[in-house]
């Protein structure tokens, strides 16, 4: 809004200013002509030119050089449409002197004096309508170098305004110098005609069009306003003549200069607009496959877009795309060629026994054109292929037809082999991203097994009358197969199980879940330890596969009868620690883990064991997770070492026990990060 | 790790396996057993000698062919296990189900 205003006002005050203009020069000439002293000072005129071209300049200042929105064929468009009002201003002036004929007024000096005006007025403002355009167009790639310049030539201009205004003595010798030096930075600058590649094949036109009409009219306009200069002749004495004008000159000379080396460049530019255009284009499409990764959900439109700008960039007139992989499922991509023509056209070429053509393994671009010659009935007769690897591996092939005999030439050849590798990194970091989609999945995944197995741990454990229970389990970052419970039977019996599932992860939650519920429906009816370890086999044959077991160790405690009967069942042996003769030791028996033995026979392989227990005993039961604790000797914790841990605080309670051994275990490794799966379950028994 | 060594001796074939059995090396277990089955070898002996450790994956490979050798008739023999390898198949009752020796020669005399 601002700027508009600020346009409005500079535009009506050069207005303004033209009028003053044209009264003071005016009334000094025909002051001069009446042999009058003239009222006003000679040099007025001048000054008031001066800012008029200074008032213009800021005029299409921002006018033409703050516009933005502009392009180039915009700009060259507002200074022919500039150019195109001032020559029909001043033919309209010319007709209607042509009208009212040869009289008195037309040959009257004042009155030629005016028509010079005019059309000074309106060179000024065609010239420096053009000087901004081309300001724009020459800056368009800038360096700093080229900005300087411009700057100096642009101040010098404006400095020679006030030398114009006032005419110096001491300069006027410097005259052809300062103009010469103005021409040739002029020249210089007309050298960047970087834009003119930016046009395509219809702008151009359209800009040849353009330049050549303001040639045209600028050509019109200095004649116009010269030969009214020489028609006033001596009479012009005092009044403004633009021919000594330096900044006009100047102005003349660089605006024509550039107008016709553009016109030129463009017009020697026009053949190859379109090794131009097409350039652009490979950059685009290039760009296009590159990020197809980001912007296409699957593969196959990369494919597609790989086949499509192929074709198009080398003007292939059909194409198709083979995936052919080991691992991929096999598939074909056409354009413009039917399925049976491209299938036809690799039978005949396999059939001619090409090696390492249209199929695997071939590991460069092949020109197949000379086999294509053979093939009858198909209107091919170029044919490249390119390989497509994804991670080295060759995953298919590229193949593009031409109906021309020699239709592909070296430059297209590299574009499209370049197309193909950008592909194939494409579809590589699809699968990447595939993959790590999947791990994040996976990961999900383990976190909600962790915690269905945390939930299948019991959150108390039952106690009985006369022993104590406690228990504790914990996972590396995997999802652990450890398990422990307790169910109380009635008053005096309670079973206690420990087990490890082997294997990791959602699969052994799932095991554990299935141990849990087959330990909570069998132990219920006071079954004997080897009974359950026959049915919880029988029971677990059918769901574990082939390779997975569970190891585990059933008790029944009575303590009624200070009884504990149990089964071991491929788990790591019971340390007890036995007050009376106050030693600990392992429980030696005899046990194959669950789901070893996938049939009945599997009661051979189990033992059922009892004994009895006096108060202070302790019975601790673990996972192989402690015993292969290893230390940063590589040494395990093994059973040695933790027997002599449960010797040492054997009178603890069973909480302080587990305390302390897992204590120790850390110690031991030297480190708070576990990599396997910790269970301890110990039970102690009191009075 | 595991490297697995493979050679025949007396119409029996022979895997030394030397190194660690995790879960991820258990298949490469599995891919050589099940390659030796396939080929119809009837005697194979598995050296244990060099093998440090085993996990319960491990274990799980060679589990899962006890049945598939008592139903076509094929002799498996480890021998040579250190005494903490030894101890894991003990553990799970694998020696219970396994033909397990402690020297070559006397696998020799089981096939």
């Amino acid at each position: 809004m601002r700027t508009k205003a600020i346009t409005r006002l500079l535009f009506t005050l050069a207005i303004l200013m033209w009028l003053a203009l044209v009264f003071t020069d005016l009334s000094i000439s025909f002051s001069i002509s009446n042999g009058l002293r003239p009222e006003i000072a000679t040099w007025v005129p001048k000054v008031i030119l001066n800012i008029y071209i200074v008032l213009l300049f800021y005029y299409y200042r921002f006018k033409i050089e703050r516009d933005e929105s502009l392009n180039f064929i915009d700009l060259l468009w507002r200074v022919f449409a500039t150019g195109l009002i001032a020559t029909v201003l001043s033919l309209v002036i010319r007709f209607l002197e042509y009208l009212i004929g040869g009289t008195k007024l037309t040959s009257h000096f004042l009155y030629q004096e005016f028509t010079y005006l005019i059309n000074l007025g309106l060179m000024v403002s065609v010239l420096l309508c053009a000087f901004m355009a081309w300001k724009r167009l020459i800056l368009y790639q800038k360096s700093k170098w080229l900005i300087r310049l411009w700057i100096a030539f642009e101040y010098g201009m404006m400095i020679s305004l006030i030398y114009n205004s006032f005419s110096f003595p001491f300069v006027a010798r410097y005259y052809e110098f300062i103009l010469g030096a103005f021409v040739l930075v002029g020249l210089v600058l007309s050298g960047n005609m970087k834009w003119v590649a930016y046009l395509n094949f219809r702008q151009k036109w359209t800009g040849l069009l353009l330049l050549l009409l303001t040639i045209f009219y600028l050509f019109y306009i200095f004649l116009t306003s010269g030969s009214i200069i020489n028609s006033l002749g001596d009479q012009h004495t005092v009044g403004i003549d633009h021919t000594y004008h330096i900044f006009i000159l100047s102005l003349m000379i660089f605006v024509s200069i550039y107008s016709i080396f553009s016109f030129l460049v463009i017009l020697f530019n026009l053949p190859t607009t379109s090794v131009f255009e097409q350039k652009l284009e490979e950059v685009v499409n290039f760009q296009r496959i590159s990020q197809s990764i980001q912007t296409e959900q699957n593969e196959e439109s990369v494919y597609n877009i790989l086949l499509e700008t192929s074709v198009s960039t080398v003007f292939a007139d059909a194409g198709w795309l083979e995936i052919t992989g080991d691992r991929e499922q096999h598939r074909v991509y056409t354009y413009e060629i039917t399925d049976k023509e491209a299938s036809d056209i690799i039978e005949h070429l396999a059939k001619r026994n090409v090696r390492g053509l249209l199929e695997q393994n071939q590991d460069k671009t092949r020109n197949l054109s000379k086999h294509l010659a053979t093939l009858k009935g198909s209107r091919f007769r170029s044919i490249l292929a390119y390989p497509i690897y994804v991670k080295g591996e060759n995953i298919g092939t590229l193949a593009l037809l031409k109906e021309l005999p020699e239709g592909f030439n070296k430059e297209m050849n590299k574009i499209v082999s370049t197309f193909a590798n950008q592909a194939g990194i494409s579809i590589e970091n699809f699968r990447l991203m595939e993959e790590a989609l999947q791990n994040e999945r996976y990961k999900e995944e383990l976190k909600i097994a962790k915690t269905v197995q945390k939930s299948l741990l019991p959150q108390v454990l039952e106690q009985g009358q006369d022993f104590e229970v406690a228990a504790f389990s914990e996972s590396a970052d995997e999802v652990g197969g450890d398990y422990y419970d307790t169910l109380k039977i009635n008053d005096h019996q309670t079973a206690l199980i420990i087990a490890d599932v082997s294997g990791k992860g959602t699969t052994a939650a799932f095991h554990m879940s299935q141990m849990k519920g087959i330990f909570h429906s069998l132990a219920q009816g006071c079954i004997d330890p080897n009974e359950f370890m026959l049915r919880a086999n029988q029971a677990l044959i059918h769901c574990l596969e082939r390779g997975s077991f569970i190891s585990a160790i059933f008790f029944l405690i009575d303590s009624q009868q200070k009884l504990v009967k149990y089964a071991r069942a491929g788990h790591c042996p019971i340390l007890y620690y036995n007050k009376t003769e106050d030693r600990a030791f392992y429980l030696k028996d005899k046990g194959v883990a669950l789901g070893m033995v996938r049939n009945k026979s599997y009661q051979d392989f189990i033992q059922q064991k009892e004994f009895t227990y006096k108060p202070g005993d302790v019975m601790l039961m673990f996972t192989d997770g402690i015993t292969e604790a290893k230390n940063q000797r590589n040494e395990q914790f093994g059973n040695d070492r933790l027997a002599e841990v449960l010797y040492d605080v054997k009178t603890e309670s069973p909480r302080k026990i587990q305390e302390r051994l897992i204590s120790r275990l850390y110690e031991f490794s030297g480190t708070d990060n576990i990599d396997d799966d910790y269970t301890t379950l110990i039970v102690r028994f009191k009075n | 790790m595991i490297h697995i060594k493979r050679l025949q001796e007396d119409g029996a074939d022979v895997l030394a396996l030397v190194g660690e059995i995790d879960a991820s090396s258990s298949i490469d277990l599995d891919l050589a057993i099940a390659r030796s089955v396939g080929e119809g070898f009837t005697k194979i002996l598995i050296d244990c000698s060099a093998l440090e450790y085993i996990s319960s994956a491990g274990l799980g490979v060679f589990m899962s062919y006890i049945e598939e050798c008592k139903e076509k008739n094929i002799s498996m023999v480890l021998f040579g296990m250190n005494k903490n390898v030894a101890n894991t198949f003990e553990i799970l009752g694998l020696n219970e189900l396994l033909q397990i020796t402690a020297t070559k020669a006397e696998a020799k005399q089981k096939l």
